[in-house]
């Protein structure tokens, strides 16, 4: 994997390989919170900074720490910690220096630790042995696709909001088939760049 | 995430904690079946089940954590404070997944090299971190564990399903413990249901037939 640029990897991760729509990561605050486009956007941005830096700090931490003292298995724990650290730390960081931002990102921040998918960017760029700037494009690529995949549910939505909906369809079962076919348009995309 | 779908909110109008043994059991397994009720770890759910062996072993995997996190998190309720709670959750949770973890890696490797890093976002499934804080922290260990293992249940029968119906209409044919059972040579095999968006379709009819046997919508999923 080490002759890959890290901008093919980025693109790959947004529109091929989409976190979202290909590894299903990300699923719960992407139904839940998908109502009004301006929220998914607050939580998109929130997710594709967390995940870059997230990403970085723990190809850091794996590599540097981790693998020299050969405590792999204790991967999953270690990961999770720094998420959660790193998380509670810009929540306060924002709070103190950017009110203003803090109530724009604020309260998506917390939902951020539980997001599956920040945990699976840092877990796929080990498993798939990416390099240092490999995994920080991957980190972005990834936390922008989910940005793009999350603000087309909400528009969806927004729409679909005075539709006739049978109703046992109504609500989850709707959203699942709207990604379902979400997820077959970006298929269309398979082939244009490739990464695993 | 502040719906009643998080069931972060104890004591719903549901009754989520107010049920014992037998009632908790069937509350997992049916009434409130962790997947199609509650609609919670999807996360995980759709990428493993193209296949049905992979799912049984995702929701056995699941059970164990689910059962094994609540009965500790059941046990430590009174020492671990209120304002870290989440943090200690995680660390045990964490601590059940990287035993499966490692379980898998050093019998099952085939089987862990498909699972790839599925495992390790059990930490980050939802419905192991709402189980521990809307039963764990209330009640007593054993009554925590029957609800681990009946969540773990119902996720793992749903899973079952998923798994069993893509992989049967994905490939034509079911292998279940190395034993092919094929559908018959006039079925044209449909390649989607192995992919991606097969996954989030035979979801999305399942929760709708689901709703249509509890008589219809759920009221949480109207919007």
């Amino acid at each position: 994997m080490s002759d890959t640029s890290a901008l093919v990897i980025l693109v790959a991760a947004v529109f091929t390989n989409n976190i979202l729509l290909s590894n299903f990561l990300g699923m719960c605050s992407f139904i839940v919170c998908s109502n009004q486009i301006g929220t998914a956007l607050g939580l998109g941005t929130a997710v594709t900074f967390v995940m870059t830096i997230t990403t970085a700090i723990n190809y850091a931490v794996n590599y540097g720490i981790l693998m020299p003292l050969r405590l792999g298995h204790l991967q999953f724990i270690i990961f999770i910690a720094v998420i959660a650290a790193f998380v509670q730390f810009v929540e306060m960081v924002v709070e103190r220096f950017s009110p203003k931002l803090y109530f724009a990102l604020g309260i998506f921040l917390p939902l951020i630790t539980v997001n599956c998918a920040i945990l699976g960017a840092s877990l796929f760029a080990v498993i798939r042995n990416y390099t240092f700037m490999q995994t920080v494009g991957y980190g972005f690529g990834a936390g922008a696709g989910w940005m793009v995949a999350i603000v087309l549910m909400a528009g969806l939505k927004q729409k679909m909001r005075y539709s006739d909906i049978p109703a046992p369809f109504e609500g989850v079962p709707a959203a699942m088939i709207i990604t379902c076919v979400m997820a077959m348009a970006f298929m269309g995309f398979a082939g244009m760049v490739t990464i695993q | 995430m502040a719906d009643k779908n998080t069931c972060m909110t104890c004591g719903s109008s549901r009754g989520l904690c107010g049920g014992k043994g037998i009632a908790t059991l069937k509350e997992g397994i049916w009434t409130n079946n962790p997947l199609a009720i509650q609609v919670l770890g999807i996360c995980s759910t759709l990428a493993v089940t193209n296949k049905l062996s992979n799912s049984l072993v995702m929701g056995i995997a699941l059970m164990f954590v689910t059962a094994g996190s609540n009965l500790f998190v059941s046990l430590l309720r009174k020492q671990i404070p209120h304002r870290i709670r989440m943090i200690a959750e995680v660390a045990i949770i964490s601590a059940f997944v990287v035993v499966f973890d490692q379980f898998l890696k050093a019998y099952y490797w085939e089987m862990s090299k498909q699972l790839g890093p599925y495992v390790g976002l059990i930490i980050t499934n939802c419905i192991v971190m709402g189980r521990a804080e809307a039963f764990a922290l209330q009640n007593p260990p054993i009554v925590s564990i029957v609800d681990g293992l009946a969540n773990g249940i119902g996720y793992a029968l749903a899973l079952a399903i998923i798994g069993f119906l893509r992989e049967l209409l994905g490939s034509g044919q079911v292998v279940l413990a190395g034993l092919p059972l094929p559908l018959g040579s006039w079925y044209t095999p449909n390649q989607m249901m192995i992919i991606a968006p097969g996954a989030f379709f035979v979801f999305g009819i399942l929760i709708a037939i689901f709703n249509v046997m509890k008589g219809g919508p759920a009221e949480e999923n109207k919007k």
